[in-house]
């Protein structure tokens, strides 16, 4: 039996991931169920969680015996890691053991995606010579992998008659994934065995997921011209997107008509820089905290701060941090935090007022500088908004927050007011109705009933156009590399299951041995057709991990460590993934090409 | 064996592993089998027999199926109130020598932790809806088990009296499942921060 009796959403977050299904059977009334996910939450105890925190703790068995990591259904194997709510809270006290954030790793063209570089320990870690104990590590996919496998492996548990490789499964990833990190998230899935697989972007499942909640009063919410912003901040990733309403043939419809690049910016930063502010407090007061105490710190910064940005928050919250050892009355100790501070940090701070032509602060780089995530060095939401409406050139006409720290009701606020001040201050709409931390899990379950023929679908395509470097033809000149100019394969907007040829001249490609592309892409040149050259110089071009052609000599082995004269294509896969292939001129092979993965331009 | 102790060995056994006790089984009757049911995990069938010798650990002293799940089914709810709301490090804290606004201030965080395990693995319910300290109605074919009458009784239900406390009654228990191997006489394990060199 291989029919799917579910549509499975599954939003695997840089933090936090979540699953919803439906059952096909039950028809457009069938209710949307999230699913709690039973995970290791302290040793040797498994219970079930609405989500699985996105950690992956690859401890020795000194630090966590591998019995306490054991999981019911795995017939007492002891993988030797742990993921979800353990991982996350004894990791917290491993840092070292600790892989978080894979996601951003996944997308990060910077290192080697599929080499185990996880836990990151920097530079130095890296150095042999000094003696320390590694320890295990994974890969970015490897750790995504992992977390797909548990998450396969808890479904499979409650259904043992519908297992998930079965099903529908449709996965997320935030619309700024670029082709290569959506083709490794394919591969981490297909390693997880989901075999019948979708790629969602977030934004769009978030905006499905009001779509299904709202049901038919979505129309009267919305009206041809409209143009909602979706703005996902999530605890790791901050995420764009413009949804435009039109009318056709008396129907309302909609399209993704742009996304954000990739911003490193999250709401984990709030509750650090509250920790940080307290534990100024508290020195000031002459209270001091020992090391042991600041999980517990974190986590009270946390509720305080859900508290104060909440709907009617009270003038002040109390904090209070248990003694760390056995006397938790002795060692506790107390602060408070005012309402106008909170607003003042984390408001002010992750939201300023900025105007419309405000773009991120970039802070001058050193001239070296430790390899790792290229978090954001700006925190400021509103000025990343203000640059991605700005090169998007479209007005907001109403707003879709999503994602966990846009529970904070006082950050909605502020942001809808900047918005309007950029327009006139005429009020932008924000719709309401979606649950933030678990509406893409949930659209992405609703998506997969809209594909069986159920609602509206939204149009969008590729979210950028792609290019690839190709050397100009031209005399050698001692000291200078060929120029090398980007010839446009695949435009902004391609459908998933089309494919286009690439017009233009025929390129000479080596055959027998293996040749690199530069692969560039832009989320901003919509314009530009399939054959277009452009100089890859240019700001609105992206350079991405190389695109790599080990084209066997094969049927012409009279050819290698030759130009054959090819063509390019492209194909969006059902899937949601970008391919390349080069067919020969003369009909005699076609090769596709692949992304490589060790390092890139990115950044 | 009296019944209750037998249920309760049940009840533990059936939450954390799924499985009913090798003894238990044996002496169930029938009739008791619906409340496996109503149980938040109702595995495959038991399989008692399979498992019984993997089921004595070596840090479990050989004192029988009942005994051990039982026991290790209250150290389990001990451990989760003790990493969740510190309540065995309170309880075993003198308070002498604390003023009482220290201790309330520590006792708010303490009350929302433990308060987080009892709403997050037990659904709770009065046993006799209703405001307390008004006239209430003791319907005749109660059950004694539920409703406790205090004071002088005479004739046959229905009593009228005043409702004292509501009582309460478990209608859902969701504990977690443990997983074997791990000593379960360890609440909070000792905890030891090694400086980095």
């Amino acid at each position: 039996m291989s029919t799917s009796t579910h549509v499975v959403g599954i939003d695997l977050g840089t933090t936090n991931s979540a699953i919803a299904a439906v059952e096909v059977a039950g028809g457009e009334k069938a209710a949307i169920e999230h699913v709690a996910i039973p995970q290791v939450v302290a040793p040797g105890e498994v219970d079930a969680r609405p989500t699985l925190p996105s950690f992956l703790l690859l401890p020795t068995a000194l630090e966590v015996p591998p019995e306490a990591m054991m999981l019911p259904w795995s017939g007492g194997a002891q993988p030797g890691y742990v993921v979800g709510e353990m991982a996350r809270e004894r990791g917290s006290e491993l840092p070292d053991r600790l892989v978080s954030s894979a996601k951003s790793w996944l997308s990060f063209g910077g290192v080697d995606r599929t080499a185990a570089i996880l836990p990151w320990r920097g530079a130095e870690g890296d150095d042999e010579d000094e003696g320390e104990e590694t320890g295990a590590r994974v890969s970015p996919l490897e750790a995504s992998a992992r977390y797909l496998a548990h998450l396969r492996a808890t479904w499979d548990e409650a259904h043992p008659d519908a297992p998930l490789g079965e099903q529908e499964v449709l996965l997320t990833v935030p619309a700024s994934f670029d082709a290569v990190a959506r083709e490794l998230t394919v591969t981490a899935a297909r390693q997880a065995g989901l075999e019948k697989l979708t790629l969602l972007e977030e934004p769009q499942a978030a905006f499905y997921s009001f779509l299904a909640r709202a049901g038919d009063s979505w129309r009267k919410q919305l009206r041809p011209g409209d143009v909602v912003v979706v703005i996902d901040v999530g605890g790791g990733t901050c995420d764009f997107s413009l949804i435009a309403v039109s009318e056709q043939d008396g129907n309302l419809s909609l399209e993704r008509v742009a996304v954000g690049d990739h911003i490193l910016l999250g709401g984990d930063n709030m509750d650090l820089t509250l920790a940080h502010a307290v534990t100024q407090k508290l020195a000031a007061d002459g209270q001091k905290l020992k090391s042991s105490q600041y999980r517990g710190l974190v986590h009270a910064c946390r509720r305080a701060k859900e508290t104060l940005l909440g709907a009617k928050p009270p003038k002040s919250a109390t904090i209070t941090v248990l003694g760390g050892g056995s006397k938790i009355i002795g060692g506790t100790v107390k602060s408070k935090i005012e309402r106008e501070e909170v607003e003042k940090l984390l408001v002010d701070g992750f939201a300023p007022v900025v105007a419309q032509d405000a773009s991120p602060r970039v802070q001058r780089a050193l001239g070296l500088r430790e390899l790792g995530l290229p978090y954001a060095t700006d925190p400021a939401v509103t000025r990343h908004l203000a640059a991605f409406l700005a090169r998007h050139g479209r007005r907001p006409t109403a707003i879709l927050f999503n994602g966990g720290v846009m529970k904070g009701a006082l950050l909605r606020k502020r942001i809808a007011e900047v918005v309007a001040s950029w327009y006139g201050g005429e009020e932008v709409r924000v719709l309401e109705g979606t649950d933030l931390d678990l509406a893409v899990a949930h659209g992405a379950a609703y998506y997969g009933l809209v594909r069986h023929g159920r609602g509206i679908r939204i149009r969008g395509g590729t979210a950028r156009s792609y290019y690839i470097g190709v050397e100009s033809a031209m005399p050698a000149i001692p000291g200078f590399a060929p120029p090398v100019k980007a010839l446009c394969v695949a435009p902004f907007g391609m459908e998933e299951g089309t494919r286009v040829e690439v017009p233009g001249q025929e390129l000479g490609l080596l055959v027998g041995e293996p040749t690199e592309f530069r692969f560039f892409a832009s989320s901003s040149r919509k314009k530009d057709r399939p054959g277009q050259v452009v100089d890859p110089d240019e700001e609105e071009l992206q350079e991405l991990a190389p695109v790599l052609a080990d084209l066997p000599a094969g049927e012409r082995p009279e050819a290698a460590g030759q130009l054959v004269p090819v063509t390019l294509a492209s194909h969006v896969t059902e899937i949601g993934t970008l391919e390349l292939w080069s067919s020969a001129s003369d009909g005699r092979g076609r090769w596709k090409l692949e992304y490589s993965l060790r390092e890139g331009g990115g950044e | 064996m009296s019944r209750f102790i037998l249920a309760f060995a049940c009840f533990f056994k059936l939450l954390f592993t799924g499985k009913l006790p090798a003894a238990a089984a044996a002496r169930l009757p029938e009739a008791k089998k619906p409340e496996a049911k109503a149980l938040p995990e109702p595995k495959k069938e038991p399989e008692p027999e399979k498992k019984k010798p993997v089921e004595v650990k070596p840090i479990v002293k050989p004192s029988g199926d009942l005994a051990a799940n039982h026991r290790d089914g209250a150290l389990a709810l001990l451990a989760l109130l003790q990493r969740e709301g510190r309540l065995v490090d309170f309880l075993r804290e003198s308070l002498d020598s604390y003023q009482d606004a220290d201790i309330g201030v520590a006792v708010r965080d303490i009350h929302r932790g433990c308060k987080k395990v009892i709403e997050e693995h037990f659904v709770l319910e009065a046993v006799m809806p209703g405001e307390e300290d008004t006239r209430v109605k003791v319907p005749a074919g109660f059950d004694p088990g539920e409703v406790r009458l205090i004071g002088k009784i005479s004739g046959e239900p229905p009593f009228t009296g005043t409702l004292r406390h509501h009582g309460w009654r478990v209608t859902e228990v969701k504990l977690p499942t443990l997983t074997e191997g791990v000593d379960r006489r360890v609440l909070a394990p000792a905890e030891v921060e090694i400086a980095s060199a």
